[in-house]
């Protein structure tokens, strides 16, 4: 009889499974330029970032977070909005590096870079350097799991709206309102 | 077996091609220029005659003359080709002028093929067309991108997929001293 | 063999793969686009472009000093090469005309060559384990980056960064050693080499892993040199040819590089050429870095206590002269990890460059992938990609 109360545990359903999402945040191996030796370097033997429940996967259907590591051209747009929409819901983004954050260096002068991935796709959180230093992506990722613990599955969602800077978006309405919309 | 100055390398290709100048730049590089017409037979021989033994094509790239203080004044195209050879140990610099109003030359991509890709890029960056190529499509930006960047004259595109540029329809260089000659900025437009 | 194969298999299903541009194995957004005929690749095309930044034309914007860290942005892997070959070419600029000649620093130019040989070290680690980790071995990767953190620590030490250094200046370099750095890299070969020994124990002997290496797409000495291959591509086809030896730049003359070439390292399935001496030469040429920079340390001037001292400073004054470099072109080429990297530089006499190109090696890399791909296994086209050693910036800039 005792056994039996002991093993039992109370909890809400969301919480349980938002327990579970914030510690297995599988993320898309998905690096364009010099952020993505950074991203590497995080999931190497020093930073080490399987202890967080980080796994890389190769493909976005298995993964619940996109890591923009790098500079997103005009060319590159619409194949990282291909594969945000192939992760499965509910997903994430983390911005890194000023190159995804607004065009960092390029932003001024060059004629092909797009100003920010925002533009394509809702970003949770933004992470500035060039490139930043693998303790300020794991800072960032800290910052995201605060967010994903917030996240219910079937109750009310306390999720911020997302924050989309500047432009319209150009595929017609924004991926965000749609989801609001749905709720 | 042995490497050849310059001079004797151009007198070797003057020989043969009489139509073919010898060129120093501001700083003394010396180069050839090479008219459009005898482009491809003098390649040939650069490879295939064994004193010259040209077989490597170390690079091959353009500029855009239209307001370098050149004189006299020109708005042609330079593509540069610059050969090496491994065995002689001696390079060779050759040019040739592609004008914009018949911006063509001819590929050299039969005699060393590691110039499919040099051309293809020329051709997507500053918008030089080799005739004989055998895909000359955009190689660095997609298909449907207007204009070719690397032109002085070229002005930032205003959008491109429904995504504004910052710096829409702006110049690259600013200040009077690099302001094309006789042109306002367009309003917006794109090259 | 590898055309037989093409033809028996005419009879199957054709296919087409869009390979990328994210793709595990493409070492970051290149495109492959294959037709295949059950595993059997019948063509395969690169679609490059992905990462285009136009640095080119940002070089015709900015000044001449601003355009360092962008070279750092061309090649990020090897940083310090990158920057190593647009100074050098800039110099060669100003040294065209005797009234703007710079002369780089004695203690500047062994800087220059500890920091570019330590960063090809980490460069190639990188690459050879990248490699691994394409065909199935992650654990020579972890062993890769390990090392490669042990030189960031350095470098950030050093100048504050761990991968865009913006180190070397046009004149010298930025910053003189920290206190401490002289032993440091010391004790850093010394257990590098101890690690390394280690790595190839774990994977170059491995049987599976030579085995899927040898004689698959050899490139024969006549046709790296048509196609434009160079650096450790170009090696190990047989041509003995390196930049550091042959066009010596900086204080490389002095130091007599040795030059690895490929020999058909694989045994008897191997042949001149074939991804397995790719990957044998970058491992020689990790051993030849480790000399040089030990040779170098050895030739390190004291330090002075003026930063322009022409024997123990770090940094020639080049203020004045860029302000109003000499008109005209030049083109030079170094050494980088991934074969030549060569700057032609045209300037009209202004405060920026006119025209700023940069060859590297691994657009003419792509340039060949066409022609190999051919009538290989679909799984060949992962091992051709590493063993390549790919950097997408680097096509695309
Ligand atoms: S933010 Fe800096 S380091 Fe990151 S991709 Fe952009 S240029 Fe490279």
């Amino acid at each position: 009889m005792k056994a039996a109360e002991d093993s039992i545990v109370t909890t809400a359903v969301d919480e349980f499974l938002a327990w579970g999402k914030e510690h297995s945040l599988f993320y898309l191996l998905f690096a364009t330029a010099c952020c993505g030796i950074e991203l590497m370097q995080t999931g190497g033997p020093r930073y080490d970032v399987d202890r967080l429940g980080m796994i890389p996967r190769a493909t976005p259907r298995q993964s619940d977070l996109m890591i923009v590591a790098g500079t997103i051209t005009h060319k590159m747009a619409s194949r990282v909005r291909t594969l945000w929409e192939q992760m499965t819901e509910p997903r994430w983004v983390v911005s890194m590096g000023s190159c995804a954050n607004s065009g960092g260096p390029f932003s001024k002068w060059s004629y092909s870079v797009l100003n920010g991935v925002d533009k394509y796709i809702p970003v949770d959180v933004y992470i500035p350097g060039c490139p930043p230093r693998p303790e300020a992506l794991i800072d960032g990722v800290m910052a995201l799991r605060e967010r994903v613990r917030r996240y219910r599955t079937l109750g009310i969602r306390d999720r911020d709206p997302y924050v989309v800077a500047g432009h319209e978006a150009p595929f017609g309405s924004h991926p965000g309102k749609e989801r609001e919309a749905t709720r | 077996m042995s490497a050849l100055p310059f001079s004797e390398l151009a007198a070797r290709i003057r020989a043969r091609f009489p139509a073919v100048a010898e060129r120093m730049s501001e700083n003394r590089q010396p180069w050839l220029l090479v008219p459009a017409a005898d482009l491809l037979a003098v390649c040939q021989l650069c490879r295939d005659d064994p004193e010259l033994d040209f077989a490597s094509l170390c690079d091959l790239t353009g500029w855009d003359l239209l307001r370098y203080p050149a004189q006299p004044p020109s708005d042609a195209i330079v593509v540069a080709y610059y050969l090496h050879s491994l065995r002689h140990r001696h390079h060779l610099t050759l040019k040739a002028l592609a004008p914009r109003a018949c911006c063509t030359l001819p590929s050299v991509s039969a005699i060393w093929p590691a110039a499919i890709a040099f051309e293809r890029e020329v051709y997507d960056l500053l918008g030089v067309q080799f005739s004989g190529h055998p895909r000359l499509t955009r190689i660095l930006l997609p298909e449907d991108w207007e204009g070719h960047p690397l032109r002085k004259d070229y002005a930032y595109p205003a959008a491109y997929h429904g995504v504004p540029h910052a710096r829409a329809g702006q110049w690259f260089e600013d200040g009077p001293a690099r302001a094309p000659a006789g042109a306002a900025p367009p309003a917006g437009g794109a090259a | 063999m590898s055309s037989d194969l093409l033809i028996e298999n005419q009879h199957g299903e054709r296919m087409r793969l869009s390979m990328g541009p994210q793709h595990p194995a493409t070492h970051g957004v290149l495109r492959l686009l294959i037709d295949s005929d059950g595993e059997v690749v019948s063509r395969a095309v690169p679609d490059q472009g992905y990462l285009h930044r136009a640095i080119e034309k940002i070089g015709e914007c900015v000044e001449w000093a601003q355009f360092v860290p962008y070279t750092d942005r061309i090649d990020y892997v090897c940083a310090m090469n990158a920057n190593l070959a647009y100074c050098v070419a800039v110099e060669a600029l100003l040294n065209s005309d005797p009234a703007t000649a710079v002369r780089v620093p004695r203690r500047a130019e062994c800087l220059r060559v500890i920091v570019a040989e330590l960063n090809r070290i980490s460069s190639h680690l990188i690459a050879v384990g990248a490699m691994a980790m394409d065909l199935g071995a992650y654990t020579p990767f972890l062993h890769g980056l390990a090392q490669r953190e042990a030189v960031n620590d350095i470098f950030e030490k050093l100048c504050g960064q761990r991968l865009t250094y913006n180190y070397v200046t046009i004149g010298g370099v930025a910053f003189d050693l920290y206190p401490g750095a002289e032993q440091e890299i010391a004790s850093f070969l010394d257990r590098f080499e101890e690690e390394f020994r280690r790595f190839n124990q774990l994977i170059t002997n491995n049987r599976i892993f030579r085995e899927r290496c040898a004689g698959v797409a050899p490139v024969s000495a006549e046709e790296a040199i048509a196609w434009g291959l160079v650096g450790p591509n170009l090696r190990a086809s047989g041509v003995d040819w390196d930049i550091r030896r042959d066009e010596p730049y900086g204080i490389y003359g002095e130091l007599g590089v040795r030059v690895p070439v490929g020999r058909g390292y694989a045994g008897a399935r191997g042949r001149v050429g074939d991804c397995y001496d790719r990957y044998v030469v970058r491992l020689l040429e990790i051993e030849e870095s480790v000399r040089l920079i030990r040779e170098a340390l050895r030739l390190l001037p004291p330090k002075a206590d003026k930063p322009s001292d022409p024997l123990g400073g770090h940094q020639a004054d080049v203020g004045k002269q860029l302000r109003k470099p000499p008109r005209g072109e030049v083109r030079v080429r170094t050494e980088a990890p991934r074969g030549e990297m060569g700057y032609v530089i045209v300037s009209d006499g202004g405060k920026q460059p006119y025209r700023v190109r940069c060859r590297t090696g691994s657009f003419s890399a792509v340039g060949i992938f066409e022609h190999l791909m051919r009538g290989i296994f679909l799984a060949d086209i992962v091992t051709i990609i590493g063993s390549f050693d790919i950097v997408v910036p680097e096509i695309d800039r």
